[in-house]
This record gives structure tokens, C-alpha cells and sequence, in this order.
């Protein structure tokens, strides 16, 4: 049977094709409305007032659910010395337990990422698995050897061979619209004055260089699983010092890996991206909400590839310039400043780096690192 | 009607001394076994290596998921102190070792020579009527270099690779943790099996392409041959353009760890995404080289038990050409995190779900072919309808994983895990033990049992999909792969995993005690035990098949439908 002859007899099926089609626009319709409008998440009210009084540092006016740094204009840095991280009541980014479900999305490309898996993508895979389970269940029923004894032998039907090529590669042109529109948000360029933080991996930790702020490099290991309780955190997630970025505007994250590829990956935000040893990969992110979030290296670097975390912590502008300030940092359009102490700002002391790492240029270690340099990493026995 | 070659005989000096060593022309036992040419003793051998190596591969999955079982390190540290004495980062290298051996073991030495080595040897040249493959002494050398490349492999655990004893590099070996970040002889063993087992592959497929467009019985034309011949023919391409890329990625590994290249190195201007792109222009058509003569066989067996034949034979042949084509130009996929461009990543999107229609083809078409059949429930039937459900699973999370901005969360992540263990841990392993069922009489002349092999089944699928499918919360949930540890957030569903694969390993002890017991007790096998639905030509011989088949060549008659008339050549020429 020709195409043509299908086209004359069967023109009830090719109308479904078309009618299958026509159902494309819809959905463009309905994916257009999330990721234009970006709704915020629901648990943004979650920063209840008891909560943010816990965090003294952080200063109330500028937690405007949502809202957050984009009204907040810099206040007079509070000094120097006087940044303290985020206290265990801003976790927002970490995994839940016994959770079958994404981490929040505190970004929006994270959202219409969540929104595309959720709306377009599971119902598509639901529907087709129920479907090939619905049609086998029914043959077997159906053509069970005690209820069909003679078999028939038909071995052909063009029609239904076409359809069953044309109609998937349909949705799966229908699926492709959302994800090219997701990749093209995923690699939207910087504004020109975006601050830019380089992340590196090393074996085993993560150093945040802040190049727009003095260029200093911040360490983080991971925090022993007692150390981590104490402070309210969770267990093989916790770090010493945390990559802080400000909330609400894009940054020009980078990445690179010191000895082995690395990969820099937070679940909250929808972001991975490798850190490869000689390239300098680049994204920009952009947080919505003051918090903490966390996330875990995602590329196998070795022997303590499960024990490097990454804790990205989002503050309000003025926090973060005090942040900088502590590190001995200026923000753009500072004159270089004298070096604040930096001993009064005790969750952000790079002294448990491990000995020999820090300096950017430094060979990297590729040989076993002694454990007693590093307590951090030493996982329960 | 061809008939020319009705009296050409394949071994006709055999004739002159068949009484000097019985009926079959036997060797004696080393000389069978050892330094075998027949096609049929190197697939039994190719089948008790895989299912030997099987073994190793799947109690080293179990160490891992009682490591996994709870948070923290429990067996590790225990494990490095069979090496002597060791610091924690010796133990934590421990767990690098397990998960490369367990991805190389399964992949190369278990599943690879299972499906091509086993069952394409033993099968092809019968369903095509041939006497032998056409290489044999290769075919023999391909097997023996495969048990080189397994002991190569398993000699890697005895020496350092770096921070501990044995090669830590997953078997993807990504430089430069391959190279720089690896010192010691380990990983050059681990790379040294490859190059092995990929030689073997390589002369694999020549034998068998050469075999398939050489040796097909007189009327047997390209678009009469079984399914699982096309199948074959399929994975001998890929493994033929394939696999060289992986040799040459893998020489430079060893001459840039050992002889100062700088291939992968980009301080001296090489690049190590440059071996991710090698790796993976192999290792996607690695993974249809694995499922494909799955997919053969779950063609052979749905046919059969459905007594009707195949549903668009030419559609499922040209899809499975379609995906072994397409196979080659989505590797891609697998880097959408080490900073392609935009367009790279729009484009890989793009042509890896292209793959989901050819695929999709498949699976139709299976249905439809037992839509309006007569279906029998054997315990191959069991298996491949088990396989053609869980490999949908399997596939429709390959279609969210194919979207570059979606697998942003997923990379490396349990959810990838899940995805690809539904695809071959159930695809390709399902079709295996299928396979296995169906054609275990006819190899070893003695019936299983059909209670104990449906058992099997359902014990095996309960645990399979036990531990896999939680793999996809804990990936959604963030949980990166590779890890020996985890935060107390995903310790439930790991648990769960941990609980499914007891139930998986007690599954296989029914699989051991069922093959003891059709070898020690089982019934004799008759020449066709499958009845009218067996139509291909191996079903025409006696179970098992004689040392040498088809002295004289059978003849395909010329038949309107596919491969379901054919009878031997005596059958012909009593027409």
C-alpha cells in the first residue's frame, strides 16, 4: 500500500495525526505562562520572623520573601569584622529524607526545569509505559494460547507501522520545544558588570576565589559528622566555609579543576557544571532567595569523592559586602582597603585548609594526603 | 528456487575416518576445550566465562549495596585490611576499585561475551545454516584473549593505582584522574584488559560479518534471516567502528601515564574533555552493542511463543540498523556537564531522542506481534515479556535524561544509575536469561525446569526492580553516584535497594540449582521442544546439535512470509 492510496482510505487516522499536531501550540501556551511569570516557590514564606531573629546579622528589612536584594539598597557595610554566616534556620537547598522528589528550586531556570520534568516530561513517560503495560496485559489476556488456540498470521500493516514511527517522533518533537527553551535560558550571557566567583575543585575540597573583590581564595572542606550536628547542619554536607554569593542578582560563576575533574553541583539550583583542569567553564547563576544550599562534587576525583561538599550561601548585598570586608575584600568601586582583621570573623577562617592548598599556583597533590591533615574528611569508622 | 547446493558437503574428509573417533569427530578433552575451533564448544565456553565472570561482577555489586545499606563506612575499612595496613583514604580508594570492577566486569566480561560470544556464536552460524563461523582458530583466539583481559583486569586489585591497592578510575577511566591522579601499575592493567577484550571484540566481529555475508544456506537472503542474525550483524558494525576509537583512546591513556605524552593533559596543550569525547564516541554504541542481540533474541522468542511470525520484519531489522546508525552520533549525551556550548548541547538533545523511535518501532512491534497469536507462557516467554516492559522503563527515562537543560540535576546522579541499570541490567540481562531458557535444552540436550525458571523470574523481577527503581528518588533527591557515604537524608530508600538485591541473589541460587538440576536430572531434550512456533533452522537439528551440522546445507524455500518455511535440505528436495 502507497502512501497516496493510505491518504485516500485511511484519512480518519492521518486526521488524528493532525489533530495530534494541533495539540503542540497548546502546550506551547502553557509552558510560555511559568516561565514567563516566575511564581515564587511557596516556601518562601517559610522565613518565618522567629527565624530571622535568630539571625541578628542579617538584617530584616532586606528578607522581603522573594523580594530579597532587589530593593536593598547597600547600607553602611556594619564593619569589617562582623560577618557571621547564615545560621542552620536558612538551610533551604538539601535533600529530604525518604523524599521521591526534586530539592526546591531556588532559581528560575530551576523552575521551569522542575516545571518542564513535572508537567511535560512525567506525564509523557507515565502515559507511555501505562500504555505498552495496558496493551500487554491485554494480549496476554486476550491472546493466551487456552483463549486463542489458532494463531493468525498477519505479519504486516503498513498503516499502523507508520503511525506507531510518525506519532512518537511528534511528541517527541512536542517535548524538544520546552528543553531547547530551557538550554537557551541556561546559557544567557552575564550583564557586563556581574560579579564573577571562580569555584575550584581540588582533591578533596573546594577553594571560591573572588575575583572582582581582591581575588582571595576561600577553602572549604567538608565538616566532621560531630561538628556538623553541633551546628545544626547536615551530616556529610556541612563545610567549613561556605562559597557566599548575593542573593538576587546573576553571577558569573566559573569553574575549574585544580588536579582531576571535579564537578561543581547544587540540586537547589539546578546547576552542575564540570570542573576540568585546564578550562574554564562558565554559567551564570542567580539565586532568589537569601539561604543556604547544598550540594555534593558530582564527578569522580578520587578517593574521597563522596566527602568534598559545596555550600552555596545566598545573603543580601550588604551582608555580602561585610562578607568580602571580612575577607579582607573590597567591593567594586572601593579603593583598595587595608586588610580588615580577619580573626574576628570566625565562621569564615580558612584554617582547616588543608596544608599546601590554598595557593592557586601550587602543584596539586596527587599522592595520598596524610589523614591528620585533614580531619575534616575523616569519615566515621 | 535454489537448490544448486543440495549435494555439496562442508566437511567431506570427515566422512573417511568417522570411525576412528565416533559419530562426532570429538577431540579428546583438551584439545576440545582448550584449543577448540567449533563454534558451539567456544559459545559454551564464552557462556560459562560470562556467567563465571557474572558472579564476580554481581558479588562485588553486593559488597557495595551492604556499604550502602547505612550511612557511613561499615566494610570498607575491613575490606583495605585484607591488603594490610591502610588509612582511611586506602579504604575510601577501596570503593573506587569496586565500582570499576564491578562497570568493567559486567560490561566487558559478562554481558559482551554472553550475548555476542555465547549466544552469536553458538546460534548464528545454525540459524543460517552454516557449518561453522569462518574463522574459527580466530574465533577461538577471541575467546581466549577475553579470559586474558578478565585476568589482566583481575591482576589490576593486586597493585597500587594511587591513593590505594587497584585501579580506582570507574570504567569510564575519565583522565586525569586516570593518568596523573593514578599512579601505580593498577590502572595500566585495568587499560591493558581493555585492549584485550577489545582486540577480542574486534576479531569477534569480523568473524561474525564475515560469516553472516559469506555463509548463509543457499536461499537464505539478507531479508530472510532470523532477527537475532540481524541483530548480530548489527553489533559486529558497531563493535568493528567502535572499538578501535576506544584502542586508540586507551594507548594514548598509557602513553600519556607512561611516556610523556600529553594527549588529555592541558598543561601540555592537550585536553581531557578530548578523552571523554573518545571514550563515549565508544562507549554509546557500547550500549547498543549490548542490547542489541537482546533485542534479537526477545524477536526469536516473542515469535515463537506467540506461534505467529515476527510483526514487520523489515521495519524491526531496519530499526535496529537505525539505532545502531544513530547510536553513533549521540555520545555527547553523556558530557552535557563538561561545558559544551549551546548548540553542541541543542543538537545532542535533539538526535539522542531521534533514538526513542526506532526503539519505540521495537517495542510495537513485539506487541503486535503477539496481538492475535497464541500465546504460550514458557519461561523464555516469561522473561522477554519482563524484559519488554522493564526496557520501557528503562527507555522513557533515557528521554528525560536526553533533554541537556533536564539532566543538569540528574548527571551523575542515582537517577542515571536507575536509568541505565532498567535498560541493561534489566534490558540486557533479562534478554539473556530469556535467551538462556530458550535455548539451554538445545545446547545441553536436558530440559530445565519450567516451574523453577518461572520462579526465577519473578523472584529476580521483584528484586531487580526492588533496587533499582528507589535509584530514581535518591537521584532526583541529589545523590550523586560513586559515593561510599551519604548524608542521613537518603539513608531509607538505599536501605530499600540494599533489602532488593538479597532478593535478587536468592533469585540467582534458584537459576544455579535449576541449571544443576537439568544437567544432573532434567528430562532429554527433543530436537524441536518449543513445538510449531520454532521455525528457524536450529530447531531442525537434535538437541544437542551434532559436533558438525550441516555437512549438507539446508535450503531456504522461497516463501512469501520471512524465515517461518524452512526446512533442511532433505525436506526440500522431497518437494
Amino acid at each position: 500500500m502507497t502512501f497516496g492510496e493510505i491518504a485516500r482510505k485511511r484519512l480518519h487516522c492521518l486526521f488524528l495525526l493532525i489533530a495530534a499536531l494541533a495539540l503542540f501550540p497548546i502546550s506551547n501556551a502553557a509552558f510560555a505562562q511559568p516561565a514567563g511569570s516566575a511564581p515564587p516557590p511557596s516556601n518562601a514564606s517559610a522565613v518565618s520572623a522567629e527565624q530571622s531573629a535568630a539571625a541578628p546579622n542579617v538584617a530584616d528589612s532586606t528578607l522581603a520573601p522573594a523580594a530579597a536584594a532587589e530593593g536593598s539598597t547597600v547600607k553602611a557595610a556594619p564593619g569589617a569584622a562582623a560577618y557571621t554566616g547564615l545560621g542552620p534556620e536558612w538551610i533551604k537547598g538539601k535533600p529530604v529524607a525518604g523524599a521521591y522528589y526534586f530539592q526546591p528550586q531556588y532559581t528560575a531556570d530551576g523552575r521551569y526545569a522542575r516545571w518542564m520534568h513535572n508537567y511535560v516530561l512525567m506525564p509523557v513517560i507515565t502515559v507511555i509505559t501505562l500504555f505498552v503495560l495496558g496493551l500487554m496485559l491485554f494480549v496476554m489476556w486476550r491472546f493466551r494460547a487456552s483463549k486463542n488456540p489458532v494463531p493468525s498470521k498477519t505479519s504486516h500493516n503498513t498503516l499502523i507501522e507508520v503511525v506507531w514511527t510518525i506519532l512518537p517522533a511528534f511528541i517527541l518533537v512536542g517535548i524538544a520545544v520546552p528543553s531547547m527553551i530551557l538550554l537557551n535560558n541556561q546559557f544567557r550571557t552575564p550583564p557586563k558588570d556581574a560579579l564573577t566567583i571562580k569555584a575550584t575543585g581540588y582533591q578533596w575540597y573546594w577553594g571560591y576565589t573572588y575575583a572582582d573583590n581582591g581575588g582571595f581564595e576561600v577553602i572549604s572542606n567538608m565538616l566532621p559528622d560531630a561538628e556538623a550536628e553541633k551546628r545544626g547542619e547536615p551530616e556529610h554536607l556541612a563545610a567549613d566555609n561556605r562559597m557566599v554569593v548575593p542573593v538576587g542578582v546573576p553571577i558569573r560563576l566559573q569553574i575549574t579543576g585544580a588536579d582531576v575533574i571535579h564537578s561543581f553541583a547544587v540540586p537547589s539550583l539546578w546547576f552542575k557544571l564540570d570542573a576540568v583542569p585546564g578550562r574554564l567553564n562558565e554559567r551564570v547563576l542567580k539565586v532568589d532567595e537569601p539561604g543556604i544550599y547544598y550540594g555534593q562534587c558530582s564527578e569522580l576525583c578520587g578517593a574521597r569523592h563522596g566527602y568534598m561538599p559545596i555550600v552555596v550561601e545566598a545573603v543580601p548585598a550588604a551582608q555580602f559586602a561585610a562578607f568580602i570586608h571580612s575577607q579582607g575584600g573590597t567591593m567594586p568601586g572601593e579603593a583598595a582597603a587595608a586588610p580588615a582583621a580577619p580573626a574576628a570573623a570566625p565562621l569564615q577562617q580558612p584554617e582547616s585548609a588543608v596544608a599546601g592548598a590554598p595557593g592557586a599556583g601550587a602543584a596539586p597533590t596527587v599522592a595520598p594526603t596524610p589523614a591528620a591533615a585533614a580531619p575534616a574528611a575523616a569519615p566515621a569508622a | 528456487m535454489a537448490t544448486t547446493a543440495d549435494t555439496f558437503q562442508a566437511h567431506p574428509e570427515d566422512h573417511h575416518h568417522s570411525d576412528a573417533h565416533g559419530a562426532d569427530h570429538k577431540p579428546g578433552f583438551f584439545a576440545r576445550w582448550f584449543m577448540s575451533t567449533n563454534h558451539k564448544d567456544i559459545g559454551t565456553l564464552y557462556l560459562i566465562f560470562a556467567i563465571f565472570a557474572g558472579v564476580i561482577g554481581g558479588a562485588v555489586s553486593g559488597i557495595m549495596r551492604l556499604e550502602l545499606a547505612q550511612p557511613g563506612i561499615q566494610y570498607l575499612t575491613g575490606l583495605a585490611s585484607l591488603y594490610g595496613e591502610h588509612d582511611m583514604d586506602q579504604a575510601l580508594h577501596m570503593w573506587n576499585v569496586l565500582i570499576t570492577a564491578h562497570g568493567l566486569i559486567m560490561v566487558f566480561f559478562m554481558v559482551m561475551p554472553a550475548m555476542i560470544g555465547g549466544f552469536g556464536n553458538w546460534f548464528v552460524p545454525l540459524m543460517i545454516g552454516a557449518p561453522d563461523m569462518a574463522f574459527p582458530r580466530m574465533n577461538n583466539i577471541s575467546f581466549w584473549l577475553t579470559v586474558a583481559g578478565f585476568c589482566s583486569l583481575m591482576l589490576s586489585s593486586f597493585f597500587p593505582g594511587g591513593t590505594g591497592i587497584g585501579a580506582g578510575i570507574g570504567w569510564t577511566a575519565y583522565a586525569p584522574l586516570s593518568t596523573t591522579g593514578s599512579v601505580g601499575p593498577a590502572v595500566d592493567f585495568a587499560i591493558f584488559s581493555l585492549h584485550l577484550a577489545g582486540a577480542a571484540s574486534i576479531m569477534g566481529a569480523i568473524n561474525f560479518i564475515t560469516t553472516i555475508f559469506n555463509m548463509r544456506a543457499p536461499g537464505m537472503t539478507l531479508h530472510k534471516m532470523p532477527l537475532f542474525v540481524w541483530s548480530i550483524l548489527v553489533t559486529a558494525f558497531l563493535l568493528l567502528l567502535a572499538l578501535p576509537v576506544l584502542a586508540a583512546a586507551i594507548t594514548m591513556l598509557i602513553t600519556d601515564r607512561n611516556f610523556g605524552t600529553t594527549f588529555f593533559d592541558a598543561s601540555g596543550g592537550g585536553d581531557p574533555v578530548l578523552f571523554q569525547h573518545l571514550f563515549w564516541f565508544f562507549g554509546h554504541p557500547e550500549v547498543y552493542i549490548m542490547i542489541l542481540p537482546g533485542f534479537g533474541m526477545i524477536s526469536q522468542i516473542v515469535a515463537t511463543f506467540s506461534r505467529k511470525p515476527i510483526f514487520g520484519y523489515l521495519g524491526m531489522a531496519y530499526a535496529m540498523v537505525a539505532i545502531g546508525v544513530v547510536g553513533f552520533i549521540v555520545w555527547a549525551h553523556h558530557m552535557y556537564t563538561t561545558g559544551l556550548d549551546v548548540n553542541t548541547k541543542m543538537y545532542f538533545t535533539a538526535a539522542t531522542m531521534i533514538i526513542a523511535v526506532p526503539t519505540g518501532v521495537k517495542i510495537f512491534s513485539w506487541i503486535a506481534t503477539m496481538w492475535g497469536g497464541s500465546i504460550e507462557f514458557k519461561s523464555p516467554m516469561v522473561w522477554a515479556m519482563g524484559m519488554i516492559f522493564l526496557f520501557t522503563v528503562g527507555g522513557v527515562t533515557g528521554v528525560v535524561l536526553a533533554n541537556g537543560g533536564v539532566d543538569d540535576v540528574f548527571h551523575d546522579t542515582y537517577y542515571v544509575v536507575a536509568h541505565f541499570h532498567y535498560v541493561l541490567s534489566m534490558g540486557a540481562v533479562f534478554s539473556l536469561f530469556a535467551g538462556f531458557y530458550y535455548w539451554f535444552p538445545k545446547m545441553s540436550g536436558r530440559m530445565h525446569s519450567e516451574f523453577l525458571a518461572h520462579v526465577h523470574f519473578w523472584v529476580f523481577f521483584v528484586g531487580v526492580n526492588v533496587i533499582f527503581f528507589p535509584m530514581h528518588f535518591l537521584g532526583m533527591n541529589g545523590m550523586p553516584r560513586r559515593y561510599p557515604d551519604y548524608t542521613p537524608a537518603f539513608a531509607q530508600w538505599n536501605y530499600v535497594a540494599s533489602i532488593g538485591y538479597l532478593i535478587m541473589a536468592a533469585s540467582m541460587v534458584i537459576f544455579f540449582v535449576n541449571i544443576i538440576y537439568a544437567l544432573v536430572a532434567g528430562r532429554r531434550a527433543a530436537p524441536n521442544y518449543w513445538g510449531e512456533g520454532a521455525t528457524t533452522l536450529e530447531w531442525t537439528l537434535s538437541s544437542p546439535p551434532p559436533f558438525h551440522q550441516f555437512e549438507t546445507l539446508p535450503v531456504i524455500e522461497d516463501h512469501h512470509s520471512h524465515h517461518d518455511h524452512i526446512g533442511s535440505a532433505d525436506a526440500a528436495k522431497a518437494h
